[in-house]
């Protein structure tokens, strides 16, 4: 009855803050700061869930011998674990980031296709369960690593195979148009005076990713399709009896796939790219190159792709041009952590739980970037490939690098959220312990793999015993430690803490913090002027 | 007072060495392995290694004393500089000269490795899910190795012991000094023939064949593992080398032949004679617990949805003519392989008397080897 009087009312109504409220609010919702929530607790949902896959795998890996789960699980834990982080937590918690801050960046209202970033959330929660419900079907869940190589995806999967294919379409349509909506609306809803030299590289990075996404999901599309048909409708793409080439697979696969890791990383640049001037109280050094460096790494990105696939057989000429365009990506990369560094040199930095996050994510992501450097050199990969050396560096990249930029980004951004200033003693308590186990988490793993530990083993040879005790010990810390986390966001969502003044950081700077805080559920109707 | 501080200096002593101890007998880096190539993949790794060091060193450095000293704390006013085109081109040109300096060895070195040329002896390397079959091309030489831990010890119920998974029955044997050549395949999904010692991993592709090449330098024991995420037995399908010098490998391959020659011999003077139902029952058993337990499961319960179950329902129960075939030929699509090269006759003969005789299925047939030899003149 009080929602038709407000409807009602609606039609009339000037007042801007005005909104469904209840469920209805947070189905129908066509508002970016709304859709943003949205993919922010979502991915939270998802990295927890996903974490505590994590935690089964390391729970069986704290001793050798099988003790809680079998093979067959632990291979399902594997797959869903990779899945739901890069599909469920890191890509979707991007995604919020730009559906929030974007528009406030650049001076926009809102984004610019309401209606179809609506959509794009709704579907994800359906892909989502549509992939987690695989693992109740006969035969179980997708057991074969997120990289479902063929033919263990196709011949020799279970039937739950084509749930996984479904919710990898429906997440891939979902991606899709969050980075046409992104594009759109950066290319056309800049405030006046806002050039695209004189967009905040949080923008930049997002604009250069959107298209990343744009060029490499229906790519993922394709090669999910082409093991559907394979497994159900007798096509051989990827099986040599009918003419196809398991090896094929992988070249779809990856020529996604590295593109992919770039999108998991890209938008941490531009979240670290904002955070340290601000807390350094100093311009972003080389502005410009930042810039350049990230399209050079977003272009490389779709050149690199067989690095992944250095003991495929190549041919010695091919595995040398991935070899070098790979080290090539050094380059600019080393450009952007120069570039920080120089940022922070002569400033007058403080130390809040955002520019903490955003230190640890310079180091720890240089760390993971100089394995990475390792992994590059094609010889040398033959003894890395597919060890534990692979999952250290993979993890020091994705987690304490794009979860730690997220983490800096949520805290550097929550009082503009919120209207409320976080709680700092706990933050910095969720900062530390995560600092401090996460290393405990990773840092061995490069050491075991280097002594010759498979990747994807739920049981292993009694020589690498004491590594993986302590490994497993620092993963449940750093699960446990993200418990802070949510008590943080939690007493932000409560509303209890200082009230935020409309630009809390001393040397933040853009247009996000010339409105109040929390930012009013409608801002910049009339565009800013941007000088 | 004295003593006290003795001992606790003692005590610290001990903190620091227990560590170090510890970590003296624990392997944290690569092996060097023991062949050329590897000492070259060592030497690589090292290099690049060290100057990632000092890449992080100095990057770390420089911001470790940036935060020291630049802090608002110190009362410090923030300078404004946002540019420096030197700078910028220095270390941009820099880091690409280091590349360029780690390039040139690694070229050099996937040259010597790729170069699988003038090998004296080749041996066929086959995957399948999970256990790896060596065939001597030379020789009249083939065999499978499957991994000898045995499943007590995996899930506890008996201490594990030394080599705990990374043991199997038959070890694969090449000579040392000598250019051995890999042809790597598989039957089923990818797998990947991994031997650290070596420094050889190699994707075996089912349909395609890779190649790799190797030349030991000392006689010895060499252990690897499946690489390649291949389904639940991943783990478990163990590589074992034995390198031997030249005149000792020689021997060894003579009396194999032999041996396998007189295995042959042996099937067929089974194929004209009946084997009674306990010596099938007893073979049947070792071979269903070697080779089709993993997926079937130990107690023929299968995996649901999965691999079938054989305990009291399907073919194990049902037309005998129809098992022979599944076995012989295996079943096209599904994980089901044709065991008609890696089993015997006999031992065909024995795993399907046994899966049509145990776990209550008491059908009571005794299927010969001559049934099954029968089986596949009649099919070709």
């Amino acid at each position: 009855m009080s929602t038709v009087v407000a409807d009602a009312h609606d039609a009339h109504d000037e007042h801007h803050d005005h909104k469904p409220t209840g469920i209805k609010r947070w189905i129908f919702t066509t508002n970016h700061k709304d859709i943003g929530t949205l993919y922010l607790w979502f991915s939270f949902i998802m990295f927890l869930l996903g974490g505590s896959f994590a935690l089964m795998i390391r729970m069986e890996l704290f001793q050798p011998g099988m003790q809680v789960i079998d093979p067959h699980f632990f291979n399902q834990m594997t797959t869903m674990h990779g899945v739901i982080m890069v599909f469920g937590a890191v890509m979707p918690a991007f995604t919020g980031l730009a559906n929030w801050m974007v528009p406030l960046m650049i001076g926009a209202p809102d984004m610019a296709l309401p209606r179809m970033n609506n959509w794009s959330f709704w579907i994800l929660p359906v892909a989502f369960l549509i992939m987690l419900s695989s693992m109740f079907v006969p035969g179980g869940g997708p057991a074969f690593g997120w990289t479902f190589y063929a033919p263990l995806s196709t011949t020799y999967s279970a039937d739950s195979t084509a749930l996984f294919v479904f919710a990898m379409h429906i997440m891939g349509m979902s991606s899709i148009m969050g980075a046409i909506n992104v594009i759109v609306t950066i290319m056309n809803m800049r405030a006046p005076g806002m050039t695209y030299m004189k967009m905040p590289l949080f923008v930049w990075t997002w604009f250069i990713t959107a298209f990343l996404l744009i060029a490499v999901m229906p790519v993922l599309a394709g090669v999910v399709t082409m093991v559907l048909t394979d497994k159900f409708f007798g096509t051989s793409f990827f099986a040599a009896a009918g003419g196809g080439d398991p090896v094929l697979f992988q070249h779809l696969f990856w020529f996604f796939g590295h593109p992919e890791v770039y999108i998991m990383i890209l938008p941490s640049f531009g979240i670290v790219s904002a955070i340290i001037p601000a807390f350094a109280r100093k311009p972003l050094f080389g502005y410009a190159s930042m810039v350049y460096a990230t399209a050079s790494i977003a272009g490389l990105s779709f050149l690199v792709w067989a690095h992944h696939m250095f003991t495929t057989g190549m041919p010695t000429v091919a595995s040398l041009m991935f070899m070098y365009m790979t080290m090539l990506i050094a380059v600019p990369t080393g450009v952007k952590v120069f570039n920080w560094v120089s940022t922070m040199w002569r400033g007058a930095m403080t130390f809040e739980t955002p520019m903490l996050f955003a230190i640890a994510f310079v180091i720890l992501f240089t760390i993971g970037g100089l394995s990475g450097i390792m992994l590059a050199i094609t010889p040398v990969d033959y003894q890395y490939h597919d060890t534990y050396f692979v999952v250290a560096h993979f993890h020091y990249v994705l987690v304490s690098g794009a979860v730690f930029s997220i983490m800096a980004a949520a805290y550097y951004w929550l009082p503009k959220w919120s209207g409320v200033m976080y709680d700092e003693g706990l933050a910095k308590l969720h900062f530390w312990c995560s600092l401090i186990s996460v290393n405990i988490l990773f840092f061995p793993m490069h050491f075991v793999g280097l002594a010759g530990m498979p990747r994807r083993y739920p049981d292993y040879a009694l020589q690498f015993a004491d590594i993986n005790a302590i490994v497993s010990v620092g993963g449940f810390l750093f699960g446990f430690s993200q418990l802070i986390f949510l008590a943080v966001v939690l007493k932000c969502a409560m509303k209890k803490g200082e009230k935020a003044p409309a630009k809390p950081w001393e040397g933040a700077e853009g247009l996000e913090w010339t409105v109040p805080s929390p930012a009013p559920y409608h801002t910049f109707d009339t565009p800013p002027e941007v000088k | 007072m004295k003593t006290r501080r003795t001992s606790l200096l003692a005590g610290l002593l001990a903190l620091v060495a227990t560590p170090v101890a510890w970590a003296n007998d624990l392997q944290l880096n690569m092996t060097q392995g023991s062949t050329d190539m590897s000492q070259h993949v060592y030497g690589l790794h090292m290099l690049v290694f060290y100057i990632c060091v000092v890449i992080g060193v100095l990057v770390f450095g420089t911001m470790f004393v940036s935060i020291f000293r630049h802090r608002k704390s110190r009362g410090v006013t923030p300078a404004k500089f946002h540019d420096n085109v030197k700078v910028e081109i220095a270390w941009t040109v820099i880091p690409f000269l280091i590349l360029v300096a780690m390039a040139v060895p690694a070229t050099i070195t996937l040259f010597e490795m790729d170069d699988t040329d003038d090998s004296d002896l080749t041996v066929v390397v086959t995957g399948s899910q999970w256990r790896w079959h060596y065939s001597y091309l030379d020789h009249d030489v083939e065999f499978q190795s499957i991994l000898a831990t045995q499943n007590e010890q995996i899930y506890g119920r008996l201490p594990k012991t030394e080599n705990y998974l990374s043991e199997v029955d038959r070890p694969l044997v090449i000579p040392t000094d000598t250019k051995v050549r890999f042809l790597i395949t598989s039957e089923d999904v990818i797998h990947s023939w991994w031997v650290p010692e070596f420094a050889i991993k190699k994707d075996a592709n089912p349909g395609y064949i890779n190649e790799v090449w190797t030349r030991v330098n000392e006689p010895g024991i060499y252990r690897g593992v499946c690489a390649e995420l291949c389904g639940q037995g991943h783990a478990f399908m163990p590589i074992v080398v034995i390198a031997k010098e030249p005149a000792e490998f020689q021997e060894w391959i003579n009396a194999e032949e032999e041996r396998l020659a007189a295995e042959r011999a042996e099937e067929e003077r089974l194929l004209s004679m009946n084997m009674s139902m306990d010596q099938l029952m007893e073979t049947g058993r070792n071979i269903y617990l070697a080779q089709c337990a993993a997926c079937h499961q130990p107690n023929g319960q299968g995996i649901p949805g999965v691999f079938p179950r054989l305990a009291g329902e399907g073919v194990s129960v049902g037309d005998r003519t129809q098992h022979i075939d599944i076995v012989v030929n295996g079943v096209s699509g599904t994980a089901m392989q044709s065991f008609q090269n890696s089993l015997s006759m006999s031992e065909i003969a024995a795993v399907i008397t046994y899966e049509r005789n145990a776990w209550g299925n008491d059908t009571g047939d005794a299927v010969q080897p001559a049934d099954i030899h029968n089986f596949i003149q009649g099919n070709q």
